[in-house]
């Protein structure tokens, strides 16, 4: 019911919801309507619900395989030594966690649910931060937010200097060594790949279709919308279940909205955390300290306006 | 009463020159430090200067740094047009300065906005002020070295 209410929602705002509503026979899933492009969606994940059958993980995999990255060998050889050569290209099978082949995984956790324990999994992906420092702090532009609330990398223009990792509160971008735009200019000096992570199916959302992971999910776990809608959902699913929510205001707030029966303080004590595995703590804006002189900057001119005329003030009193 | 000059090369006024020196000095510096470089070419591993490896602390810096230039600038602006103009002109080497200046900071005031929550601009124009921003400066740097080499001054006596 819920996911149907969620497509409902998630198509609200498309232009031709009406009629692609109307042609479809297979609710939401390959409706002919484009979302409203301006709405952030969010997506909200009831984890509760998930069985780690990993159907969206192979889903991701499968329709995203065309953005996978296809490096060139050998690479070229890096200055200085210490840049590291990252390369999954061996490795594409790996699912247990974030790679450049693998925008998704499963993550799993023991905790004790009413007295009994039990296992927990969950969706791990990208978050799509409604301020994304990733994007924010690029520093060619490679990576972008789209309108709708994704954030996502472009792997024509990303030179793979893996800074969106760095700033990213959860270490979501992953490198591939060998492919990307750096390997026309300086690839020993300048560059080092491409990064990659989960996009959200910004084409498929682009053409009225679901992110696959929502598609294939046969637990209806996830379910899209406009984030305000999202959210509302999120609270009250967190109060039918007495549930806690994850993602609301993590990093000021995201566009990916856990709602779990246990605490997530609970759940990040016992995932695995590490490289390709991110961690479910609490995250503070990593953009307001900038941000903050923001006010400063714009109040410097009258500042030093002010000290100018102060001191024209000040000499034309002398004068007389 | 004479009037002394708020120009940058002249002595009276060598405290403004200093901080514009520091500032622009920190403003390039932190600058570079958006790009991961100084990690990967062993600068961030210079000791004291591992903060250049810390994206958000030099983020943070160049905003401070860039606090001070607009207040620098709106004060040196002023201070020519209401006290040193009838007695001072800028040169030719200062108005190229001047305008690359100009240009470095109309394109930083568009990232900084860029940054806000919220503030979300078309992906090739934030493409393009990446490139100006830092093509800019890169340019600005040159013509400054030429300019302290040949002794060219921001101004002149009229």
């Amino acid at each position: 019911m819920g996911q149907k209410i969620s497509r409902r929602a998630f198509l609200r705002g498309g232009i031709a919801a009406a009629a692609g509503l109307a042609a479809s026979s297979i609710p939401g899933a390959s409706a002919a309507a484009a979302p409203q492009e301006k709405t952030q969606l969010a997506t909200l994940l009831d984890i509760s619900k998930c069985v780690g059958c990993e159907a969206c993980v192979e889903a991701c995999s499968e329709v995203n395989a065309d953005k996978y990255p296809q490096p060139k060998k050998p690479f070229p050889k890096m200055y200085p030594k210490r840049v590291p050569v990252e390369d999954w290209s061996e490795k594409q099978d790996v699912t247990e966690r974030l790679t450049p082949y693998n925008w998704l995984f499963i993550q799993h956790a023991i905790v004790n649910v009413n007295g009994e324990e039990q296992e927990i999994t969950l969706p791990r992906r990208c978050m799509h931060c409604v301020n994304p420092p990733c994007v924010k702090l690029c520093p060619w532009g490679a990576a972008r937010q789209l309108e709708n609330g994704i954030s996502r990398i472009d792997s024509d223009i990303c030179l793979g200097g893996s800074k969106c990792k760095k700033v990213c509160p959860w270490d979501v971008p992953q490198r591939q060594t060998g492919t990307g735009l750096y390997l026309d200019i300086l690839p020993s000096f300048a560059g080092n790949g491409v990064m990659y992570k989960c996009d959200r199916c910004y084409n498929r959302i682009a053409e009225g279709e679901l992110p696959a992971c929502i598609e294939a999910c046969p637990e209806d776990v996830q379910t899209i919308g406009p984030r305000d809608e999202i959210i509302q959902k999120a609270h009250a699913l967190a109060k039918e279940i007495n549930g806690y929510i994850y993602g609301e205001n993590e990093n000021v707030g995201t566009n990916t909205i856990y709602v779990s029966p246990v605490p997530f303080e609970a759940l990040n004590k016992t995932i695995e955390k590490g490289k390709g595995k991110p961690h479910l703590k609490p995250v503070k804006d990593t953009m307001a300290q900038a941000n903050n002189l923001t006010t400063a900057m714009a109040l410097a001119p009258v500042a030093g306006i002010a000290a100018a005329v102060g001191k024209f003030v000040k000499l034309t009193k002398n004068r007389q | 009463m004479k009037v002394q000059p708020a120009i940058l090369s002249k002595a009276p006024n060598r405290s403004v020159r200093y901080v514009y020196l520091i500032t622009v000095f920190f403003l390039t510096l932190t600058g570079f430090g958006q790009m991961p470089i100084f990690k990967r070419y062993y600068i961030a591993d210079i000791p004291g200067l591992g903060w250049l490896a810390q994206f958000y602390v030099t983020h943070y810096i160049h905003y401070l740094a860039a606090v001070l230039i607009l207040a620098l600038v709106s004060y040196l602006i002023i201070d020519y047009l209401i006290l040193q103009k009838k007695r001072i002109r800028l040169t030719a080497s200062g108005y190229v300065r001047g305008t690359i200046l100009a240009g470095i900071l109309v394109s930083g005031i568009f990232l900084v906005l860029r940054n806000l929550s919220g503030g979300r601009f078309v992906p090739e124009f934030i493409i393009f002020l990446d490139i100006a921003h830092l093509g800019l400066v890169m340019t600005f740097l040159i013509v400054a070295g030429y300019c302290m080499v040949r002794k060219r001054r921001w101004v002149t006596q009229r």
